[in-house]
């Protein structure tokens, strides 16, 4: 295991450089830059802007540039943001994206797991359609809807939250439930179908006659072995609810990390583009690995030697 | 006996008292002086010399105070200028200034407005507005490194009060350039110990009737009363709060619930019932939407086929069931609003119109003649624009009526942003959605756009005599000729027509009824100096 | 007496020889069907899934037939009718510039179906078979595996997908592609978990001691028992496929006006859903149909495929 580990550790930093070296080239081989406007910057100043930023380069030595200052922790200056340099942007909006998105993971969390535990073990009763359908709605209802229907709703008619905003709790419950939404039926309807595959196995069986309550058949037994399609589905997820979602951030009018990856690209603010693209793919790693390290304790069958 | 009298002296002394508890004036309830504004972008640049965009004018310009500045009737007065000369040349203006103080108490002197002018002019600085600067003598070669020393620019201050500015050629309108915020002071001291000042409320200092408190970015800007500007008697507002709502339908629901007394981005397909509840607030604005046409490549290098275009084009219909929002139908390219000549007349007056808003039958006349009767044999072509709810319905609106009209069959083709711009100016289109604001109230901000080989002219057109004309009335400082020249100008540009006029654009706001005297400019952004707020 | 007994023990017969004739009566096991069509029987009998199936065929003809036997044209524009309420002459109303809604609805399925089932096919064939050798050979080849998974799910699709429409031309195509590389990656990790932890349960072994080839280890035992998570991971990506493709086109990568998808029919409607709540409530709820229907769908197809439960 120990072996693996290392094993892993290089590799991820292998998909990070990967990432990085991919997304430079990429953005930089779509048309237009940070400086193409409507109004256009007079030829003179255009060619200042390029001199300082070294666009003029040949693109391999901006290449080697770039990385080298990644690899100091020094992710640029936001083309877009005089302001702001992009460790700022993600100092400052990482933070607010994360504490929406850990109270949406949470809540998924814990209302889809039980939800799909109890209709895989009540299958076809009322337990299992009520759950069935309320996650029909989490996942087909889109969440630009669900956001606008709470802010009306709860905001605007009712008044019992603000509609949007940042500064305190009750700007955090709207947009956290929207966010938690798709996530939570998702989780429900998985861990339902793969406790369905594990409760029909012999072992169940097996556990039952041998006196075992029912409560230690589901949760020792069976949820151990449903849970690896839902852990799966988890790690990346938290990965991309925790860097942000542009449409919830965007709608709820709060200042995290989110609305940056899609306006980055938008701006052409390549600093901003790579910087966020790595931040979330450094999560994103760290989150399969850690999945792949439950794999092993989960189930204890599983092995990542090669077979032979 | 006495228990009668007790009584009613009991009596009388609680009548008494109780009309004595009654105030005699009623104490009115002040209500709070705190605006809560929607500039719904986080700024790009905060320092006047580099800003570039409409939120970033409308905060700094209630931050700042320049030489001139617009009061709510829309009339130029001297603001920090107490009064200024003009030579009989017109070549060199000199402006008195009144005294006045920094946020942090200092004085504001003429050597501040001297290097804030030359610094914006200076290539290291890099601001993409630094052609607005051009009127000042050398102030173009100086921004390209023709030259490199400073004192060869136009501006000069004489002393602590008195500031000389030397201009390039006679510049009629350069009073009202002098509200642009690249011509706005900054404070030298702080520039030259600290030159990332402009970066967060820290350390701002400025001159205008708002000092910043508060930047959150990508979230909001607070603003208070600057106690040290010079007008400060006339500044109502204590508090102004600019938000970054980004999205219009959450602004408007902000907005119907109070949390926000003033949006500036009301949803297009709510324009009917939001005029109907008496919230949406059309303003003038500078500046025209049309599609302009690639002219070194057919179908569109045959003028017959660009105005058969354009007469097919049902522009009431469009403003009346498509934007809704009180534009008006453009016959012509420069908007109304800009003053002419004679004074009280307006440049687009005089100029009248060049064509019917809508002319079906001459437009199947111009196809025919141009070789395609009914459209036949005219070959499909594409109509680029960008992204944005409102684009594309006025393209598929149009794509229609030139299908209907000219039985021609038009493929729209949406790009994004960036790629649609790069697009536009490599000429890698045939005919394509566009929009201009002016940056300054002169009808030149429009009409030296389609020069030959202009900065700004994707469209390959050249007309030598075009060019002439726009020469004439940028060297001199007669009105009367240059207005002339103008005109004439946009003959050749309505008689060739490489651009198609839309619509005359409107600002629309979305204003509670109890915010009073504040000023929309024509060019798009909001002064709130002498703005307050009713009881409501 | 020797006769006797021989007579009392063909009296008292134990045992008769049964004769060939009766043993058809007592046929009781059923005649061995194929997997498949085992699979097809299960279904017909879930209720809700032969309900979804139905839907899902209505669609189809919703789409196909929708535009063809309405009287308007879905790019047919009318100024002088715009916002129309839902009535006799517009079933659905009309949009901002007076188009027929009903007609936009049906010809916007023809793009929303397409891009659910092109995502389901490609998140299904691709990731399926790439997770499912990845979590089967294991090892390294596993490790780089889901390494190059990991690479594909860091970088921004948007940028790939603005190169593309730069690169190729506009359209549907861009979609398709973009949804391509987009969703095969998740369906790859559920898969690849899967199999790692079934490749070592005792069936696999079974399989193995019996001589069967890695391939037919492969497709006939592990992947048709991870067909739970699979079919429900398909299902539930395709809303996401369908506002995936909404979120693009808003960005200008998607179709072209006029044509629009159901996605895009839904966040055109969000401005403007309080004063006509129509243009966004009918396309979303066309979606939540096609979800539902296919989610059904899914589940008596899961529960047909499912080995165990064959009866």
């Amino acid at each position: 295991m120990k072996k693996y580990i290392i094993n892993r550790i290089f590799s991820m930093i292998l998909v990070l450089l990967v990432v990085s070296s991919l997304t430079f080239f990429l953005a930089k081989a779509i048309p237009g830059g940070p400086f193409t406007k409507e109004k256009k910057v007079p030829d003179v100043i255009l060619k200042k802007l390029e001199e300082k930023y070294h666009f003029d380069d040949p693109l391999w030595k901006q290449y080697v540039s770039y990385m080298g200052n990644l690899i100091k922790g020094d992710l640029g200056p936001s083309f877009r943001y005089d302001a702001l340099t992009v460790n700022d942007i993600i100092k400052k909006g990482f933070p607010v994206s994360a504490t929406i998105g850990f109270l949406a993971v949470l809540l998924s969390i814990i209302l889809g797991l039980p939800a799909g535990i109890i209709s895989a073990y009540r299958q076809n009763f009322w337990q299992d359609n009520t759950v069935m359908f309320f996650s029909l709605i989490g996942i087909s209802v889109p969440s630009f809807i669900l956001a606008t229907a709470f802010m009306y709703f709860f905001g605007l008619k009712f008044k019992i939250l603000p509609i949007a905003g940042w500064g305190g709790f009750r700007y955090m419950i709207l947009p956290a439930i929207t966010l938690a939404a798709y996530p939570t039926a998702y989780i429900a309807r998985l861990t339902r179908s793969s406790m369905l595959d594990v409760l029909s196995q012999d072992y169940i069986k097996t556990a039952r006659s041998k006196g075992l309550s029912e409560f230690k058949v589901i949760t020792m037994h069976a949820l151990k072995n449903a849970i690896l399609p839902v852990v799966t589905y988890i790690g990346p997820m938290i990965a991309a609810i925790f860097t942000g979602s542009f449409i919830i951030e965007r709608l709820f009018f709060i200042p995290g990390l989110g609305k940056y990856y899609v306006t980055a690209i938008y701006d052409r603010d390549y600093t901003v583009i790579l910087g966020t693209t790595i931040f979330y793919a450094f999560f994103l790693v760290t989150a399969n690995f850690i999945v792949d390290i439950l794999y092993a304790f989960l189930d204890p069958r599983i092995t990542y030697e090669e077979k032979k | 006996m006495f228990k009668k009298v007790l009584i009613v002296v009991v009596a009388l002394a609680l009548v008494v008292g109780f009309a004595g508890c009654k105030p005699a004036v009623e104490e009115t309830p002040k209500v709070e002086q705190v605006l809560t504004y929607n500039v719904g972008a986080e700024p790009q640049f905060f320092d006047p010399r580099k800003a570039t965009g409409i939120p970033e004018f409308t905060m700094l310009l209630n931050l700042f105070d320049g030489l001139m500045r617009y009061d709510i009737q829309g009339q130029l007065v001297p603001s920090m200028a107490k009064s200024y000369d003009v030579s009989d040349d017109g070549l060199v203006w000199t402006f008195h200034l009144r005294d006045a103080k920094w946020s942090n108490g200092e004085p504001v002197t003429a050597y501040d407005f001297e290097y804030s002018w030359k610094t914006a002019l200076a290539p290291e600085t890099e601001s993409e507005y630094a052609y607005q600067m051009y009127y000042l003598k050398n102030g173009a070669a100086y921004n390209s490194g023709d030259i490199t020393d400073s004192d060869l620019v136009g501006v000069k201050a004489l002393d602590d009060k008195t500031l000389q500015a030397t201009l390039e050629a006679p510049t009629v309108y350069f009073t009202s350039l002098l509200t642009f915020t690249t011509y706005l002071p900054i404070n030298k001291k702080l520039d030259m110990e600290n030159p990332d000042w402009a970066k967060s409320a820290d350390n701002f200092i400025s001159n205008g009737p708002f000092t910043i408190t508060k930047w959150v970015h990508n979230h909001q800007i607070e603003m208070v009363k600057n106690p040290n500007y010079w007008d400060a008697d006339k500044v109502n507002l204590d508090k102004i709060i600019f938000l970054m709502v980004e999205e219009s339908s959450t602004e408007l629901m902000m907005f119907e619930n109070g949390e926000i007394d003033f949006g500036n981005n009301p949803p297009l397909p709510e324009m009917d019932r939001l005029k109907d509840e008496g919230i949406l607030t059309i303003s003038p604005y500078l500046g025209t939407y049309y599609y302009m046409c690639n002219v070194t490549e057919p179908p569109f290098d045959n003028v017959l086929v660009r105005k058969a275009f354009a007469a097919a084009i049902d522009r009431e219909s469009i403003v009346t069931n498509v934007t809704k929002g009180g534009q008006l139908p453009a016959t012509a390219f420069v908007p109304g609003g800009i003053p002419d000549a004679e004074p009280g007349r307006e440049f687009r007056e005089v100029g009248g119109t060049y064509f019917e808003p809508y002319e079906p039958d001459k437009a199947k006349q111009y196809l025919a003649d141009a070789g395609y009767p009914n459209g036949e044999g005219f070959p499909e072509f594409v109509l680029l624009y960008n992204t944005s709810e409102g684009h594309k319905i006025i393209a598929e609106a149009i794509q229609g009526m030139w299908k209907d009209t000219l039985g021609v069959n038009c493929t729209l083709t949406n790009q994004e942003w960036k790629v649609y711009l790069d697009n536009r100016t490599k000429l890698n289109y045939q005919i394509a959605r566009a929009g201009w604001i002016g940056d300054y109230t002169d009808p030149m901000t429009f009409i030296d756009m389609w020069v030959t080989d202009g900065g700004n002219n994707d469209t390959g057109w050249s007309n030598l005599d075009y060019d002439r004309f726009v020469d004439v009335a940028k060297s001199t400082g007669d009105q009367a000729v240059r207005m002339q020249a103008m005109h004439d100008a946009e003959d050749i540009l309505m008689d060739e027509m490489p651009i198609i006029p839309i619509y005359y654009y409107t600002n629309l706001n979305l204003i509670k009824p109890y915010l009073k005297d504040y000023y929309i400019s024509a060019l798009g952004y909001t002064d709130f100096k002498l703005a307050y707020i009713e009881e409501h | 007496m020797k006769k006797k007994s021989r007579e009392d023990m063909n009296e008292k017969k134990l045992f008769t020889p049964v004769k060939k004739e009766e043993l058809g009566i007592k046929e009781f096991v059923r005649p061995s069907v194929g997997y498949w069509k085992d699979a097809w029987r299960r279904l017909k009998k879930n209720k809700l899934a032969m309900v979804g199936l139905v839907m899902i065929i209505s669609l189809l003809l919703f789409a196909v037939l929708g535009p063809q036997l309405s009287a308007y044209k879905y790019d047919q524009t009318e100024l002088t009718n715009c916002y129309a309420s839902m009535s006799k002459t517009h079933l659905f109303g009309t949009d901002a510039i007076g188009r027929d809604v009903f007609t936009r609805v049906a010809f916007g399925a023809r793009i929303s179906l397409a891009v659910g089932f092109v995502a389901a096919f490609i998140s299904f064939f691709i990731g399926v078979f790439y997770g499912g050798i990845s979590g089967f050979i294991g090892g390294k080849t596993d490790n780089i595996m889901m390494r190059i998974v990991d690479i594909f799910y860091s970088i921004p699709v948007l940028l790939i997908v603005i190169l593309l429409m730069v690169v190729l031309r506009p359209g549907l195509g861009n979609v398709f592609i973009a949804l391509g590389i987009a969703y095969w990656v998740g369906m790859a990790r559920i898969v690849r978990g899967q199999v790692l932890s079934l490749k070592e349960q005792e069936f696999t072994l079974a399989a193995r001691a019996l001589g069967a080839s890695k391939r037919r280890i492969l497709t006939k035992h592990l992947i048709p028992n991870t067909m739970g998570p699979i079919i429900v991971t398909a299902t539930l990506l395709i809303p996401n496929a369908i506002f995936f493709e909404a979120f693009l086109s808003f960005i200008g990568l998607g179709v072209s006006a006029p044509m629009a998808s159901w996605g895009v029919l839904a966040s055109d409607g969000i401005q403007g859903f309080r004063s006509y709540p129509n243009l966004l409530f009918i396309p979303a709820i066309f979606i939540s149909i096609t979800m539902l229907s296919f989610n059904f769908l899914g589940d008596g197809l899961r529960d047909a495929l499912d080995p165990r439960l064959r009866k």
